[in-house]
């Protein structure tokens, strides 16, 4: 239980998904322009993370490693993350109206965010780890606390830029650099401010 | 063989004025992250290159016979499919390359460029034009992990392609790495001072 504290801690702050990794830059920074279409993808991202990674932990554990078919993996993966999202979004468009309103055109697009698949990949190289290691996923329920950590992560990250970027607007900033110039040093300058957690060990 | 202007053009235009990575801001990910070194930025411009201009040739082949509904999915297996023969060639042929590139390698699968070119243009283009727009679209992006990584390598760790650049001399008179640049933060300030550079330029000819 411990390990999955710790292990979830770490996956928002020390191993952010894009302050680390920078998975999902794309959509990273295409849809940081306003804090409330970025909270609605944000929520989306971390609603399939949280689907799709235990899933896929449990098809590397009991399908991929028992039969040996690791190379695999990639189409395994991808063809998940496709078919979960579509399935999502057909139920989400069912059984609540609501929510399909403010997720609808976000849902498509998760399936090629890289920190879906980013996540999947990770876990499958840490499932190969020693237990007692802090970055090992050792059981569904660390699969689990790693997808939902590192989703909130991504949450996190994409909106505290658009509010940077909200703000930005009354800026002057010089002409060649407005729009995504200005937005990677941005991120750049957030990036070393996160690197303080990195010594973060709970 | 003489080439269309259209030919010419999907060829020409990723590299400059449509650069996937300074104007269309697609790729990213992986090109801020195997930027450390010059030799793994190298490896992974050339895979990407190669998986883009097969992709664009498999999916232009087969456009008319994809259902819309269901294309994002056929799509995503092609390129799997393409990354995997590649990834396995890699770790055969190239391991530690392969490790040092780790989950990035398999993340070409969801490298925005691919699935960007693929809708946009392999899907509505003959297989000599995507084929053309590939090749070009992966050296547009190969060129700009190079410079970034050729920045990153000789500043941060005094090497090129792990040879030693900077002479011990300089060492010995006060010279010191930029450990900053070794730090995933610096990819991102470089890429956006490149498309400031980038823009700039691009401005001066529209205006002439």
């Amino acid at each position: 239980m411990e390990h999955a504290i710790s292990l979830f801690v770490r996956s928002i702050f020390a191993d952010n998904m894009i302050f680390a990794f920078f998975l999902g830059m794309c959509s990273y920074l295409a849809v940081s322009k306003d804090v409330k279409t970025s909270l609605g993808l944000g929520i989306a991202v971390v609603f399939v993370e949280t689907i799709t990674l235990p899933v896929n932990y449990l098809l590397q554990i009991y399908v991929l490693d028992p039969l040996g078919l690791g190379y695999l993996s990639f189409i395994l993966f991808i063809a998940v993350i496709a078919a979960i999202v579509q399935l999502v979004e057909m139920i989400v468009e069912k059984f609540s109206p609501s929510l399909y309103a403010a997720l609808g055109i976000f849902l498509p697009l998760i399936a090629v965010n890289c920190a879906i698949m980013g996540a999947s990949l990770f876990m499958q190289q840490r499932v190969q780890l020693d237990p007692e290691n802090v970055k090992a996923i050792a059981n569904i329920g660390d699969a689990f606390a790693y997808a939902v950590g590192s989703g909130l992560g991504w949450l996190l990250a994409i909106v505290a830029l658009a509010g940077i970027r909200e703000k930005m607007e009354y800026n002057d900033v010089p002409k060649p650099l407005q729009g995504i110039g200005i937005t990677f040093i941005t991120v750049g300058l957030m990036a070393m401010a996160f690197m303080c957690f990195s010594g973060l060990n709970i | 063989m003489a080439l269309s202007q259209k030919t010419k053009e999907a060829f020409l235009g990723p590299l400059n004025v449509n650069n996937p990575v300074l104007v269309q801001i697609l790729g990213i990910c992986s090109a801020l992250a195997v930027t450390v070194q010059l030799k793994p930025a190298l490896v992974m411009g050339i895979s990407v290159t190669i998986i883009v201009a097969m992709s664009n040739v498999v999916v232009s082949l087969i456009r008319n016979t994809i259902p819309t509904r269901i294309r994002i999915i056929i799509q995503l297996v092609v390129v799997a499919a393409l990354v995997t023969i590649v990834s396995e060639v890699l770790k055969a042929f190239a391991y530690d390359v392969a490790m040092q590139l780790s989950v990035y390698l398999g993340l070409i699968i969801t490298n925005c460029i691919l699935m960007g070119r693929l809708e946009a243009f392999a899907m509505t283009n003959s297989v000599k034009d995507s084929f053309m727009d590939g090749l070009g679209n992966g050296f547009g992006y190969a060129w700009i992990l190079v410079v970034v990584a050729f920045v990153r390598e000789l500043l941060g760790s005094g090497k090129l392609m792990g040879y030693q650049i900077i002479p011990q001399s300089l060492y010995d008179a006060g010279y010191e790495n930029c450990g900053m640049m070794l730090m995933p933060a610096m990819a991102l300030i470089l890429v956006g001072c490149i498309i400031w550079v980038h823009r700039a330029l691009n401005d001066k000819e529209e205006k002439k």
